[in-house]
Order: C-alpha cells, then structure tokens, then sequence
C-alpha cells in the first residue's frame, strides 16, 4: 500500500488524466437470495478527482451499491472493475480503497491513535512511519490533540472526525462514504460538510458519497446521481457546477436553491405518488 | 440524584455492616435468651470460639477447598475458550459439539462425581475435573457469544483491509468477547467452589488432604456443631474472595474502555 508519501507537495499529475475510471460499473444488479430486488442493473463511472453522490430514500439500495464498490458484497449481475481491473488489482499502489460506514466504528478498546493507526497495522507498515501517517491524518481533521483519547470520551462529530482520519490515513485513491453524517445533528453536519469538502479538494481525493439529504449532496458533490426506492435504480443525473472552494454563501445561494428544487422534483419523481 | 460519590461509598460499605452487626447481635441475644444448646444452635461467640481454636485445621482445609476450586477454573478457562475459539470458528463444529457441552452442563455434578472418582485414580485430580466441569459452561457459552458478537462495521472495514483470520482474530475477535468472557468468568468462579464442594461431599477425602466439605461432614458426625458453622463461614469467605478476585480481573481488563466497568459518570 502505498503510505506516507508527501502528498501535499507531490507534483500529481491533472486528476483524471489518461487514466480510466476509478470505479465502472456495468449493468450491476443485486438479488438477494429471497428474491428482494434490491438494485435493478445500474451503469456508472466515477473518475478521479470527482466527488460524486448517490442521493436516495432510505432503502433504495444505495449502501448496497457502495457495499459492492468496497468489495464487501457480489454482485448478482453485471460486472464492477476497478482502475480498469478486476478486485484483485485493489490495494495495489494506486488502487487503494477505504470506507467510512454510517457509524464512526472505532475499536473501543484502542485509544484514537491505535484507531487511526488500524489499517496500517493491518497492511504491516513500518511503526516509524505509520506514526507519522497516523498524526497527518490528525492533523487533517483538527483532531491532533485527542490521540490519547479513548473514543467513548469523544463526542459524535469527533468520532466520526477520527473514523475519517482512519480513512484518510492509507491515502485511498477511492473514498467510499456510507451516510457518514446521517446520525449526527445539523449543526455538527453543517460543519463536517464544510470541513469533508475542504479535505476533498485539497487532498485531491475521489469520493463515492451516499446520503439521502438533498442540501449535502447538493454543497459537496460535483456531480448527484438520483435513485429512486425498491428496486433501486438510477434514474437521474446532475452536474453541480459550482467551483470549489464552497462555504455558507453557497448554502444560501440562489444557485444552491436551484440546484436543491432540481433534485427534489427528480426525487419526487422517482419515488412517484405516495 | 446526584449524591456526592464518597457519600454513596459509605452507604455501600456502612448499610450492609449494620445490618450485619445487627443480625449476629439477635443471633447471639437469642442463643442466650432461650439457652439453645450448642449443637443445635451455637451463638456467633462460638462460632468465633470454634474458628479461632480451630484455626489450624480449618485453615488448611479452606486453603485446599479453595486450591480444588481454583484449578478447576483454570482447567475450564483454558478448555473454555478454545471450545469456544472452535464454536466460532465454523457454525457446523459448534452445531456438532454443543449439545454435548449442554449435556455435561445439565448433568448434576453429584451424579457423575463418583464416576470420576472411579476412573481418576487420584482424588485431588477427582476434585478438580469435577469443578472444571461445573465451571466450564458458562466460559463456553459466553465466550463463544462474545466471539460472534463483532461490530459489523468493524468486521467489514477489517475485511476491506484483507486482514488475516490471526489478525482478525487477535485485534478484533478477542477484544469483542473480552467483556463477555470475563461475565462468563464470575459466574464459573462460584460453581468451580460449588463443584469443589459438592465433589468432595461425594468423593470423601480424608487424611491431610481434606477439604471443608470434609470438615464439615466430620464436624456434622461428632456434632460439633460450631465447627460446621466455621467451616461453612470459610467456604462463604472463600467464594466472596473468587469472586472480587474476578471482578478486580474484569475491571484490570475493561476498567478503561468497556461499558460496564466505567464507575460513576455523568
């Protein structure tokens, strides 16, 4: 796995460039044994350095999506690769991997530093340098002071700051984020959005994102992909063309209004009549 | 409620002290008032008496009950867990083998001890396989629930990191079932006394190995009486010290991060 390289100095190459897409999937369906559809055959590409959303009502099989793009479910049809290869070019340099689910799930019993620290262990890195790697990523989500800290002593919002943290710490070349704001209040949301989309653009990362709240997708995402409830499918596609870096003037934005009415009627469109 | 913690720790200690103090104090006025005789009823002076005139003999006796007991429940830890460690590891070994841990559980002890004492030829040995498995039940259930009982989340992002079984196993697995275990843990603690016990009321010792149940079968045949209440006093005292023993181990183990050891907070 490729760790501890300088990132923010690098010379890394225009994202994207020449280079196929992170993540395609081809007609990918997922049945579940009983015979639930849970997602009818969905096309997609997410290519690097993009921040893409899958904005759905609960249940609609977005985190099934996301669960097959981290490898952690088969799909029941259609075909996933990943930069271009099957899953076991996955956590090769270059195509790494990492999740935050909807909850922070840190090992309680391992202060956040251990926490931060789990996947690098996990790949064997040298303790040297995953220490340095483990106080960057810190340092990235404002938590370099509670690396003593036992994980109940934190409040929601830093957990899931180190639950991020433990992401970013492999470097991944794919971000894959499960409604990793959804349990907390708006307040604390509002914030880690501001803060998510801060990281997003100056770390050069690629997001999958999934949530069902309209006005997230709408400030972090460069692009919004709609679904619609049981059986999932895709059914709409939007481009948010707002330059980065965005803050609270966007929020309350004629443009940001626009952009929230547009995926709101594709919503209520997809969910058709109640 | 927000009651100044060292206020609540005297209520702890002091509550049950007085009615302690309380209860021996009628005991005793009882004894007296009605001249009960001593093999009957004796008075808590003389069990007092008994225990401190005893005290050599008594002493060894507890120290060996409780040797018995303790062996078992190391016997049991170490079977135990890696029962469990099987259980986990494959639903068909834990589909396989559980009714028969149920079985041994179900089984009084007081059935199969001479059996065991039949095909162990050393008595000691005898003792402690029975403790063992009085205790090992709740080691086996607990642990192998608690080595299930892994935070999803937690085992998908391990999977993502393509951990080994090992690594899994050691980082996440045992830690999970920690709290689980060490339940399991005070809960054997006092049937490995009560197999101890029990074992040798069957079993018989004698000689320089006996225990207390030994003593108090002796004490009961010659009707001293106050005799029996000491050793009944000290088997009392030996299950109370497992017991914290446990807890104290529990806390050394948990006290930082798990639910159940973090005292008083907010």
């Amino acid at each position: 796995m490729d760790i501890v390289t300088a990132g923010a100095s690098a010379g890394v190459a225009p994202p994207g460039a020449g280079r196929p897409p992170a993540v395609e999937l081809a007609a990918v369906a997922k049945t579940y044994p009983n015979g639930t559809r849970a997602l009818d055959p969905v096309a997609l590409a997410i290519a690097a350095g993009e921040f893409v959303t899958v904005l759905g009502p609960s249940g609609c099989g977005k985190s099934t999506l996301l669960r097959m793009i981290a490898g952690l479910a088969a799909p029941s049809a259609g075909r996933i690769r990943w930069w271009g290869e099957g899953f076991d070019a996955v956590g090769r340099p270059g195509r790494s991997l990492a999740m935050v689910f909807q909850e922070a799930t840190l090992l309680p019993w391992s202060r956040v530093r251990a926490n931060v620290r789990l996947p690098l262990d996990l790949a064997r890195a040298d303790r040297a340098s995953a220490e340095r790697a483990v106080a960057d990523a810190l340092a990235l989500v404002g938590l370099g002071e509670a690396a003593g800290h036992y994980p109940r002593e934190l409040s929601g919002g830093m957990q899931m700051r180190v639950s991020i943290a433990r992401a970013l710490v492999t470097r991944p070349d794919l971000l894959l984020m499960d409604e990793p704001f959804g349990a907390l209040d708006e307040i604390t949301r509002a914030k880690l959005d501001g803060e998510l989309a801060e990281l997003w653009r100056r770390q050069r990362l690629t997001v999958a994102f999934v949530t069902h709240s309209i006005y997230e997708a709408v400030f972090l995402s460069t692009r919004v992909l709609v679904m619609s409830a049981r059986p999932g499918r895709i059914v709409h596609e939007v481009a948010i063309d707002e330059p980065f870096p965005r803050d609270d003037a966007f929020r309350v934005s004629q443009r940001f209004a626009q952009a929230c009415r547009a995926l709101s009627e594709a919503l209520a469109a997809a969910s058709g009549p109640q | 409620m927000t009651a100044p913690a060292g206020g609540s720790r005297l209520v702890r200690i002091a509550a049950p002290a007085i009615v302690a103090v309380a209860v021996l104090a009628a005991w005793q006025g009882i004894v007296q008032v009605f001249e009960l005789p001593k093999y009957l009823v004796p008075a808590p002076a003389d069990v007092a008496a008994t225990l401190f005139e005893d005290w050599g003999l008594l002493w060894r006796a507890a120290l060996i009950t409780l040797k018995i007991a303790l062996a078992g429940l190391a016997c049991a830890i170490v079977l135990g867990t890696l029962i469990a460690f099987a259980f986990a590891q494959s639903r068909l070994v834990e589909a396989s083998f559980f009714p028969y841990v149920v079985l041994l559980q179900v089984t009084p002890i007081v059935a199969i001890s001479p059996l065991i004492v039949i095909w162990v030829k050393d008595t000691e040995l005898a003792l402690i396989v029975c403790a063992a498995i009085v205790a090992l039940f709740p080691i086996v259930a607990n642990t192998t629930l608690g080595l299930r009982s892994v935070n999803p989340g937690l085992a998908s992002l391990f999977r993502m990191a393509r951990a080994s079984r090992l690594q899994t196993l050691v980082r996440l697995r045992i830690p999970s079932a920690a709290p689980y275990f060490f339940a399991g843990l005070r809960i054997s603690s006092g049937l490995a006394l009560i197999g101890a016990v029990v074992a040798e009321f069957v079993a018989g010792t004698g000689g320089h190995g006996a225990g207390l149940a030994y003593q108090i079968l002796q004490a009961g045949f010659q009707l001293k009486i106050p005799r029996l209440f000491a050793a009944l006093l000290l088997i009392t005292v030996a299950g109370v010290v497992l017991f914290l023993a446990m807890v104290w181990l529990s806390r050394l183990a948990l006290g930082r991060w798990h639910e159940s050891e973090l005292a008083h907070e907010s």
